[in-house]
């Protein structure tokens, strides 16, 4: 097997949902050893997540889990009972990372908490994920996407001035907050694993979903700047503006946006196979890109042009003229685009229950650990048998874990 | 105090706008020392700014991210001020060096040689005209790791394609599913949640590569495309087209299975979100509300019907929340269980008790700013705090340290470089 980034790494992994299991995919596709640990018969939730193929709901065709757990083993244990707590425990004592997203206090009371497994694995890592973090007057609340991006994130600032604020879409925030808990994770790994004397320190690390977009670049850190500097706050704003061409335009098959104004003005005038009209001067005069009058009488000649256009045809001529520019794809735009898919940006993941599937694959490339195809991710408990095994238990012994539903 | 986790490692910072420059902040949160290096010969738009000397009017004119310096003034050295720069460039140190001089390019190799990593995110053929290659560079410093980090790729038919992150975000599907349900989409804001995301897994990259190294002896070459490293992030749209053909689209601000929205509260423009999960959610939010009658229908119990009327729900909800400011709708919801939260602007947020308690703000300061609060590292550490230690980097702060006390050029030397253009705190007087 060829050496991976994260080769010989090992992660136990008590999350779920979107933002815990993300966090531990990206170690586990760079190589890590990542045991999921999941609730006996019931497993991760997203397991009851959509989409399934045909609609057809299906513990192991989830396809929300299927994309997040992938090069991960499955594990099954009753934490609550003191055989599962026990072979937790063995888990955490050989592992260099621990990973959990339950409600904070809920580790504690399985006596799995940070002070526990410092005692029998001092170098641990383990990074909590909760909504709020593990402190603060907020540790109990509930959350869900749209909470941490209003309260946390740009939500006040995106949408229209005359409308309510709107939330990004699907599940980015969750994704962005495992990306976030994946940096501190490896980032507190280098130091607990520092060869140098007496360097090496294992540590907790509180990652709040919500604080994850509190210190996102996405306009929010630059928008609480900018308060800190003026006292101003954000407004919501169409996309665009006065000037031309500038925002999403309807094309011949979809949308196509483009930023062509002001200084990139000549580019778009290219972009149009410099049409006499707009040879006159009065193009290329300080006030025209904010002039209505002109803006409607480009619009006269854009938007026919751009109606004509496919998505394809649109993005072509712009970055012909280095417009900046892009088509708005849906899925199977991208999964169809012929430039990522030659560049392997896809793979092709065979899964025992819900067969051969087109999934999201490498988020980037590296020249010695280079990308490998992930493993499927795997069926509830299906390497109950190994990981019991290893830790020596034996096959009389868990045949009797399984029938007290520890397992 | 033990040191911090990258303590000791080098990061050379070549970053414009914000995904590579993002990458470097986590790096320099964790403690690496991060050096950007910039140019006193060259200004890059939407960098330190949209344009290099803006007058007062101009700041007026502009939007916040470039124009909100402090008082939207523009203070000795405006590149200093700006929101969209600083929100990145705290625990940074700071060179200037003209890269395409022969002895800005010597002394930027030998730094080279005594780094780690490099980080950068200009356009692919930007490196290739300052002849910086990867290649070159491990012949003198085979263990250094090269993080690049184009639009979409560092070769083939997209390699000079030009975007916005805005655009980027149109390619990989985000765009059409996200924004009012009810409106095409011409109207979204420009978001830029891909270039948090490149910054994010960029610094994953990284350290991954750094576990790699301390193993191997190995540097690498890592190339994050920002389009394609953004495709994950849409892994349920993806799944469901792969799966059955289906292309989604934007729900607004509802969710697939509960209910849930954003709604109008007390005051101007004050907004809560709710999030109704199952039966439970809805019991506990009638309760919250005093358990109206047109809550107490039977069919509501089902929700499958309460989904279908969700539009009747939103409306009643609205009702009920325009006499509430939306933290007492949090308070009210929350006690009984059910996820809430007020819409915060930056004055709600800085006020925040919860994250007033966490400590999620931190004084800084630098001398062209002054004194000011900023977001801290989205994380906590329970060992070594990531206390910001410094804040954000001005143009060519620490060229002293850099030629002087790493490169070890003499005093006489530094005076030369000055003279011609490589060193300096303000931009050259051609610089537009």
């Amino acid at each position: 097997m060829a050496d991976r980034a994260l080769s010989g790494i090992k992660v136990l992994d008590f999350t779920q949902h979107v933002a815990g299991p993300y966090c531990t995919k990206v170690m586990a596709d760079q190589g890590a050893d990542v045991i999921k640990v999941e609730r006996p018969g019931v497993g991760d939730v997203a397991r009851r997540s959509g989409p399934y193929p045909g609609d057809t709901p299906h513990a192991e065709k989830s396809g929300l889990f299927l994309h997040l757990n992938t090069s991960k083993r499955s594990v099954t244990l009753d934490l609550a009972s003191a055989a599962g707590r026990n072979i937790a425990l063995q888990l955490a004592a050989d592992a260099d990372i621990v990973v959990e997203s339950f409600r904070p206090g809920t580790m504690e009371s399985f006596g799995l908490d940070y002070q526990s497994l410092k005692t029998i694995n001092p170098n641990l890592v383990m990074t909590s994920i909760s909504n709020f973090g593990q402190t603060g007057p907020y540790r109990e609340y509930r959350g869900a996407d749209i909470v941490f991006y209003g309260m946390g994130g740009e939500m006040f600032g995106t949408g229209l001035a005359d409308r309510e604020p709107i939330k990004l879409g699907q599940n980015v925030i969750l994704y962005q907050a495992g990306a976030t808990a994946s940096v501190a994770t490896l980032g507190a790994l280098f130091l607990a694993q520092d060869p140098a004397d007496g360097q090496a320190l294992g540590q907790h690390v509180d990652v709040s979903l919500m604080e994850t977009q509190i210190g996102s670049i996405d306009r929010r850190m630059t928008a609480l700047i900018a308060y800190q500097y003026t006292g101003e706050t954000s407004k919501r704003e169409h996309y665009g503006g006065s000037s031309y061409p500038n925002g999403i335009y309807p094309c011949e098959d979809g949308y196509f946006a483009l930023a062509g104004s002001r200084v990139y003005f000549p580019r778009s005038v290219r972009m149009l196979g410099s049409p006499q009209e707009l040879e006159d001067p009065k193009w290329h005069t300080p006030g025209a890109q904010t002039d209505p009058y002109l803006k409607e009488e480009f619009e006269e000649l854009f938007l026919p042009w751009i109606l004509s256009q496919s998505k394809q045809q649109a993005w072509a001529a712009a970055q012909q003229q280095r417009v900046l520019s892009g088509p708005l794809n849906t899925m199977e735009d991208l999964s169809d685009e012929p430039f990522f898919n030659q560049r392997g940006v896809f793979d092709q993941i065979d899964h025992p229950v819900a067969g051969l599937l087109k999934q999201p694959g490498r988020p980037f490339l590296m020249s010695e650990s280079p990308w490998e195809l992930p493993s499927p991710a795997p069926t509830l408990g299906q390497h109950n048998h190994e990981i019991l095994a290893d830790l020596g238990y034996s096959n009389p012994d868990i045949v009797r874990l399984r029938q007290m539903g520890v397992i | 105090m033990p040191k911090l986790p990258l303590q000791g490692i080098r990061v050379l910072e070549f970053g414009v706008v914000w995904a590579g420059p993002y990458c470097a902040a986590f790096l320099a949160g964790l403690g690496a020392e991060v050096i950007k290096i910039e140019s006193i010969k060259k200004f890059i738009s939407m960098t330190r700014g949209q344009i290099p000397r803006p007058t007062e009017e101009d700041l007026r004119n502009l939007p916040t991210s470039v124009g909100a310096t402090p008082d939207r003034l523009p203070g000795k050295r405006p590149w200093n001020r700006i929101p969209l720069f600083n929100a990145h460039a705290s625990n940074k140190l700071g060179m200037t060096v003209d890269l395409l001089q022969p002895k800005g390019k010597k002394a930027l190799m030998d730094l080279i040689a005594i780094s780690d990593v490099i980080v950068e995110n200009n356009p692919t053929e930007t490196m290739e005209k300052l002849e910086i290659s990867y290649e070159e560079i491990t012949e003198t410093n085979p263990g250094l790791i090269m993080c690049r980090m184009p639009a979409y790729a560092n070769e083939g038919p997209y390699q000079n394609h030009r975007s916005f992150g805005f655009h980027i975000e149109g390619v990989v599907g985000h765009t059409l599913l996200r924004g009012y349900s009810d409106m095409d989409p011409s109207g979204v804001t420009s978001v830029l949640m891909g270039d948090a995301a490149s910054g994010t897994q960029g610094a994953f990259a990284v350290l991954s590569a750094l576990h790699h190294r301390r193993r191997t002896g190995k540097g690498q070459l890592i190339e994050l495309s920002q389009a394609e490293n953004l495709i994950p992030f849409m892994g349920e749209a993806f799944m469901d087209y792969a799966m059955n053909g289906r292309n989604q689209s934007t729900l607004g601000n509802r969710h697939p299975v509960a209910i849930q929205g954003c709604y109008p509260c007390l005051g101007e423009d004050r907004w809560v979100t709710i999030t109704i999960a199952g039966d439970d959610d809805w019991r506990s939010l009638c309760q919250a509300m005093g358990n109206p009658e047109w809550s107490q229908e039977s069919g509501f119990r089902d929700p499958i019907v309460r989904y279908e009327r969700h539009d009747e729900i939103d409306e009643q909800i609205s009702q009920w929340t325009r006499s509430l400011k939306p933290q007492q709708v949090m308070r009210l919801l929350q006690e009984k269980g059910v996820a809430a939260g007020p819409v915060m602007d930056q004055q709600d947020a800085y006020a925040d008790p919860h994250l007033n308690e966490r400590g999620a703000f931190e004084e800084a300061y630098q001398e062209d700013t002054g004194t000011h609060l900023y977001p801290g590292a989205p994380y906590k550490m329970s060992e070594t705090p990531s206390k910001i230690r410094r804040g954000p980097v001005r143009l060519g702060e620490d060229n002293e340290y850099v030629y002087q006390e790493l490169l070890g050029y003499s005093a006489e030397e530094y005076a030369v470089l000055e003279e011609e253009g490589h060193i300096g705190m303000d931009y050259h007087p051609d610089v537009k």
